[in-house]
């Protein structure tokens, strides 16, 4: 490979500057920040801060609500890392099998991803209103009364379906580009091994497409834990009350409704931690991908 | 025995497209027949039809007696070689020439019998525990064909199986198919482009052009008497020499050169002309053929190859590097049995 060489060896490092400079003022200050005031309890109106240790760390984890929180947010993760996934591979295995030559479709199923989240969000919201909720009258007819925004589970529940409805196009893009990457050679040569489509789909195609569903789901878990703090703050419309929130948006409620800044400090660099150690997850596998074909 | 009988077999594709165009086949019991035609002559479809993975339009496939148009490519008897391998990236080696056999219910002692049978006999035996991107090129081919032989088909189908391999590697295993073939007693169908791999693998070729049989022969018979222009330019290497020429008084007029030979043909003919049967007369040596216009001489160690022209038509001649290299001027020496006549319009045989 051709290697540029440069003149100064001050002038690559002064490429990279603007890069450097982003990351400092927008991740490690703030993270560092973050990190130093968890170890303190802080006057929210920029007065004293007093030094306590660990105390904000062992306050944050014992506290029953911070324990509730996170029993919600692991299952609010698997519920809709799981249905975004699986709803997503149902989707894309189906219009891989109508797609053949049809590109019309593959582009219409794929406008979905072009809609603003926000906007999106907004749809769900209206679905599980109180007043005009298609959905809410629906379930209502199974004599399920749904009510989003005052009862713990209903709420949580219209949160993850509309977390994972927003999450679908782009799991299914990828799970498409994933099955078409199949080579139909693979595929034939099973249709010739294996008289049963089924068995070829969990022996052939979910395997090789387990590269793709291994990434899927860490950006998926990466989604569900931060990414969904908009929807949870639509949904609950500022008005946590005894609703469920997950760990992300307990940061926010703790630290900015709260005024407890050094505990929210101390909850945000546990979720720094987790993140990290995801994000060392990914890349051990983006790795390994790389290996397998 | 008859192992597969194609009868009158068409495809045509939802736009119309017509890729075979009626063709009847018979394949007989441990016999390799070979599909040869230049791409998009219908050769990989046809083989294609048989395998069940693509739909046949019209006509019928009998596999063993069995009609078997409607029937899954699993539940076909059949065992196919693919051109880039198609080996399952993520099972061993092992456990890809298992899997048809699981598939089938096959007791795990039997699956493991013939898999160690199959893997002796291919020389693969030391890579049964690695993944198809830990082996070569050739290793890959083995395994693929390891896949086919555990099925024990009526009948293997071989799509193009040695395009992707070197040259020498080609050579091998083209010998290496066509003994594993006899030894085996299997029927098979071998699908290629390659002329020579046709002639040399084949039991009887069938050569397509345009989705229609040209003929259909052993490979002497192809290449000694060609049954259309295409055949004759096709078949061997150089390809034959194809030339316009008149007919009448019982003599082939080429340019101002006329050679008795018994024809009954009155009028414009396509003459043909095997190079290593042209042979050439420096000066006047007694030939009498017609005159060339040396133009470029190839040497490939044994022979070369002289091109030039012919009555201002491109000619190639085939000539032992024993005899001297011809001048610039040569006359052709050309014996009646050599020429092949062909119908100046349709390009059949004469």
């Amino acid at each position: 490979m051709h290697k540029a060489q440069f003149q100064s060896p001050l002038y690559p490092y002064l490429l990279l500057l603007p890069q450097m400079a982003i990351v400092a003022v927008f991740f490690l200050w703030p993270s560092a920040e973050a990190v130093r005031s968890s170890f303190f309890l802080q006057d929210p109106f920029f007065g004293n801060e007093t030094f306590v240790g660990i105390d904000n760390y062992t306050d944050a984890v014992t506290r029953s609500d911070y324990g509730r929180a996170a029993w919600f947010t692991f299952l609010f993760t698997v519920v809709v890392t799981f249905f975004s996934l699986g709803i997503a591979l149902l989707l894309a295995v189906a219009a891989d099998n109508v797609l053949r030559g049809q590109g019309p479709y593959k582009t219409l199923l794929m406008w979905v991803y072009a809609i603003a989240p926000p906007v999106a969000g907004l749809i769900g919201i209206m679905l599980f209103d109180q007043h005009i909720g298609p959905i809410v009258d629906f379930v209502a007819l199974f004599g399920w009364d749904m009510r989003v925004g005052v009862d713990y589970w209903d709420t949580g529940i219209a949160m993850m379906i509309v977390a994972t409805w927003k999450q679908i196009p782009v799991n299914f893009i990828f799970f498409l580009s994933g099955l078409q990457s199949i080579p139909k050679g693979v595929r034939e040569a099973a249709s010739i091994d294996n008289p049963s489509p089924s068995g070829r789909f969990w022996t052939i195609i979910f395997p090789l497409l387990a590269p793709t569903s291994f990434f899927l789901m860490i950006i998926n878990i990466t989604y569900a834990f931060f990414e969904t703090f908009g929807i949870v703050d639509v949904m609950l419309k500022g008005e946590p009350g005894n609703n469920p929130v997950t760990l992300v948006y307990k940061v926010f409620l703790d630290g900015f409704r709260g005024n407890d800044l050094g505990g929210s400090s101390a909850q945000s660099v546990i979720l720094m931690v987790f993140v990290l150690a995801l994000t060392i997850i990914q890349f051990r596998l983006i790795e390994r991908r790389v290996h397998y074909t | 025995m008859t192992t597969l009988e194609i009868k009158q077999a068409v495809k045509r594709y939802p736009n119309g497209a017509l890729a075979v165009k009626g063709v009847d086949v018979t394949v007989e019991e441990g016999e390799l027949v070979v599909f040869v035609g230049p791409s998009g002559c219908g050769k990989s479809t046809l083989l294609r039809m048989v395998a069940g993975l693509e739909s046949v339009t019209e006509g019928e496939i009998v596999l063993d007696g069995r009609l078997v148009n409607e029937v899954e490519p699993a539940n076909r008897n059949i065992a196919m070689v693919f051109q880039n391998y198609a080996l399952y990236p993520h099972m061993t080696v092992y456990r890809n020439l298992a899997y048809g056999l699981k598939n089938r219910g096959t007791p795990k002692a039997e699956i493991d019998a013939k898999v160690r049978e199959a893997a002796k006999l291919l020389q693969i035996g030391d890579f049964l525990e690695r993944k198809p991107s830990q082996l070569s090129g050739g290793q890959r081919q083995r395994v693929a064909m390891g896949r086919a032989i555990v099925r024990d088909p009526a009948i293997f189908l071989f799509d193009e199986p040695l395009s992707n391999l070197d040259a020498k590697l080609r050579n091998q295993m083209r010998l290496e198919i066509k003994r594993l073939q006899r030894r085996l007693g299997t029927a098979a169908i071998y699908v290629t482009h390659d002329q020579v791999e046709a002639m040399t693998l084949a039991d009887r070729i069938v050569v397509l052009n345009n989705g229609e049989i040209e003929q259909i022969g052993a490979p002497a018979e192809v290449y000694g008497a060609p049954a259309s222009t295409f055949v004759a330019s096709f078949i061997g290497a150089p390809p034959m020499n194809l030339l316009e020429a008149q007919t009448g008084d019982g003599a082939i007029v080429i340019g101002e050169t006329r050679i008795a030979a018994p024809v009954h043909a009155n009028g414009p003919i396509t003459l043909g002309i095997r190079p290593e049967r042209a042979h050439l007369a420096n000066g006047s040596g007694g030939a009498d053929g017609p005159p060339m216009q040396v133009d470029t001489v190839e040497e490939l160690g044994a022979v070369r190859l002289i091109h030039g022209s012919v009555g201002g038509q491109h000619f190639t001649a085939n000539q032992s590097a024993d005899e001297p290299i011809p001048g610039d001027q040569v006359r052709l020496r050309l014996l009646p049995d050599d020429l092949h006549l062909f119908d100046h319009g349709t390009g059949r045989r004469l």
